[in-house]
């Protein structure tokens, strides 16, 4: 058996005093890729940020363990410097701060070519931009791969990695996740609404997100049809 | 009695009516309270008599005593001028007391841009002239490298007044770095300028203007430029430094066609700094343009963001932009920008944002691994940009300077 990367124990979050996730549990094991399902709004998004220690997202109970450690009580830099990474699905414009700025402050192999990777994500153009200002959904995602890429997670947290992204660069961009991923054992938690992007990463496991609570671990490929065919009203009926 | 003894006359009138008149914005300052001249002081004979610490001061207000890719330099301490030299024919460089010595003609240009009875900081420097510089470049004269000029501040408690006047003739290119700077740590000080710009028909005059003041110096500068057809005006100014109060607004007049106006300012008040600055702009005549852009950042100091923009006809074209960011519990930001529009069928736009540094942006940072403090740098660099002005490499080493030591404070 794998060892646990990522471990989710009876995870509850509030926002603003507000429950979102209720007694959530998951484990992800190094080099796992797992898919997160669910409807808009139920909390997908707020597991990431919670994961990676966004204050506004409050844990009030439960434990996140990374490496068999719980990490509660770092904040959000300290995070990502033990090898958690997210894609973030609308990250804010940052006026003066560029890209390539940003990425030479925070890639952390020497090996890292930067005008290769820009020129595979198509953001050569983009490197010397104010950080997400003016660009488009596709550009945003790109160029969140691409920090991320530079960061060298162990565990990439992607959130709905293909949203805004033409079908030419879902394959591309599928392509390198998937590279990504592989070359050292990564693991991956991925949300997804479409799918598109499990045409290129091989998903060991999906599972959906309803009523707080985490159903149905299973082919994430079956869910997504399932899903298509019954919608998630089954989900909530079924609760396999 | 000769036609400049006459001009002269009428200018220390006009200046005698102003002399206790208060300027419109600003704190009233009691020029009383300082010296007219500095009494006993000791001043470098030439450039190279600067003390290390002096060449320092004066490198980091971005003048170079080695003359490094400059094509001239005026140094001017106190009311003393040390050095006034230009390397490259065609282009002029001496003090303004000079050149009205040898240019007759100079005194159809002085007090043009800026009325000599504005107020009693004008009126002070008609009535206590104590040189500043004259910079010319003939006609079709371009220049490659910037004149270098700095205004240095030696004596405590001392008001140091000039008159600057500068000439870009038809079809000449002339690039000006100017700093001010002062030495007398610890004492108050004042500084009065007195800048007027005159750009010919086709000419272009790219100005920068660095300030290195310290916390006790007022400084009250008054500009003024009229632009003639074709003619391109770009004005920086960076204020990064600590200063007790600036208060100016300098102003440009587009009087030709096609003419071009554009001042962008870099301002940081640190605790207790007051700085009202502004940019004004008239368009006098068709298809001129202007653009002010400010980047304001108040560290518990206080910043007035003042821009005037005024179309007289059409069709014109002018824009008018303020961000200002505020880093602590006490500082504050007053943007205050000015559309007048006086007939149809002009096209002019404004617009101003004032906030703190915003959380999801620092937060979105550090989750690609940069510490908040790290971040909110990164975020105080970027906005402190000076890449917008298009400035010669060797300044931008001394600004990238300040700025690092700004960041450094903010933290």
């Amino acid at each position: 058996m794998k060892e646990a990367l990522l471990e989710i124990k009876d995870l509850c979050i509030s926002i603003a005093g507000k429950e979102v996730i209720s007694n959530f549990n998951l484990r992800i094991d190094r080099g796992q890729v797992m898919v997160l399902l669910g409807q808009n709004g139920s909390g997908k998004t707020s597991l990431i940020m919670a994961i990676m220690g966004f204050p506004s997202y409050q844990i009030t109970r439960g434990d996140i363990l990374f490496n068999g450690e719980s990490i509660l009580g770092f904040p959000i830099d300290q995070r990502a410097k033990l090898g958690i990474g997210a894609l973030f699905q609308r990250p804010p414009t940052v006026r003066g701060v560029k890209l390539r700025q940003l990425i030479n402050m925070t890639s952390r192999s020497r090996d890292f070519d930067l005008d290769k990777a820009a020129e595979e994500l198509a953001m050569t153009d983009f490197l010397d931009r104010d950080l997400n200002l003016g660009f488009s959904g596709g550009e945003m995602k790109r160029s969140e791969l691409l920090q991320l890429i530079a960061q060298e997670p162990q565990i990439v947290l992607l959130d709905e990695p293909e949203s805004g992204v033409d079908l030419e660069n879902v394959s591309s961009m599928g392509r390198i996740v998937n590279d990504f991923l592989k070359a050292k054992d990564r693991a991956a938690l991925i949300i997804t609404h479409t799918g598109y992007i499990l045409d290129y990463v091989q998903a060991d496991m999906g599972c959906v997100l309803s009523n707080m609570q985490l159903h149905c671990l299973k082919d994430p490929k079956k869910i997504i049809q399932d899903i298509r065919k019954y919608g998630y009203d089954k989900c909530l009926k079924c609760k396999g | 009695m000769s036609q400049m003894q006459r001009i002269k006359e009428e200018l220390d009138q006009k200046a005698q009516s102003a002399y206790t008149k208060k300027a419109t914005f600003g704190d009233d300052i009691d020029l009383e309270s300082y010296h007219k001249t500095p009494g006993e002081a000791e001043y470098p004979k030439s450039l190279a008599d600067l003390t290390p610490s002096q060449a320092e001061i004066v490198l980091s207000a971005g003048v170079d005593v080695k003359e490094k890719e400059r094509w001239g330099t005026f140094l001017q301490m106190d009311h003393s001028v040390i050095h006034a030299r230009s390397k490259k024919e065609g282009l002029e460089v001496m003090s303004t007391s000079e050149a009205l010595k040898k240019y007759d003609w100079l005194w159809e240009y002085y007090w043009k841009a800026v009325a000599v009875d504005s107020d009693k900081y004008t009126a002070h420097a008609q009535l206590n002239p104590y040189h500043g510089y004259f910079i010319r470049a003939l006609p079709g004269v371009k220049a490659s490298f910037p004149i270098q000029a700095c205004l240095f501040l030696k004596s405590g408690n001392l008001i140091q007044s000039v008159h600057n006047i500068i000439i870009a003739e038809e079809g000449s290119d002339l690039q000006i770095i100017t700093g001010c700077a002062t030495e007398s740590f610890g004492s108050r000080g004042m500084h009065i300028g007195i800048s007027e710009f005159f750009v010919k028909k086709n000419a272009k005059v790219t100005f920068t203007m660095v300030h290195n003041w310290h916390e006790d110096i007022v400084v009250r500068p008054r500009t003024g430029t009229i632009v003639e057809e074709n003619g391109i005006f770009l004005s920086n100014y960076i204020c990064l430094k600590r200063v007790k109060d600036i208060q100016m607004y300098p102003k440009a007049v587009l009087a030709g066609k096609n003419s071009l106006a554009r001042y962008s300012s870099i301002l940081y008040a640190h605790p207790g700094s007051r700085l009202d600055i502004g940019s004004r702009v008239n368009l006098q005549a068709e298809n001129s343009r202007a653009e002010i852009i400010a980047r304001a950042i108040a560290h518990n100091g206080t910043i007035i963001a003042r821009g005037n923009l005024r179309g007289e006809t059409a069709p014109i074209k002018a824009h008018l932009e303020c961000r200002g960011l505020i880093l602590g519990d006490k500082g504050n930001i007053y943007a205050i920008p000015e559309l007048e529009g006086c007939c149809e069928g002009v096209d002019m736009s404004h617009e101003a944002a004032v906030g703190k540094i915003a959380k999801e942006e620092i937060e979105y940072l550090m989750a690609r691994g940069l510490s908040a403090q790290e971040a909110q740098a990164a975020i105080v660099r970027g906005f402190l940009d000076v890449s917008i002005m298009g400035l010669p490499d060797v300044l931008k080493g001394q600004i990238n300077k300040a700025i690092e030591s700004c960041e450094k404070e903010a933290l």
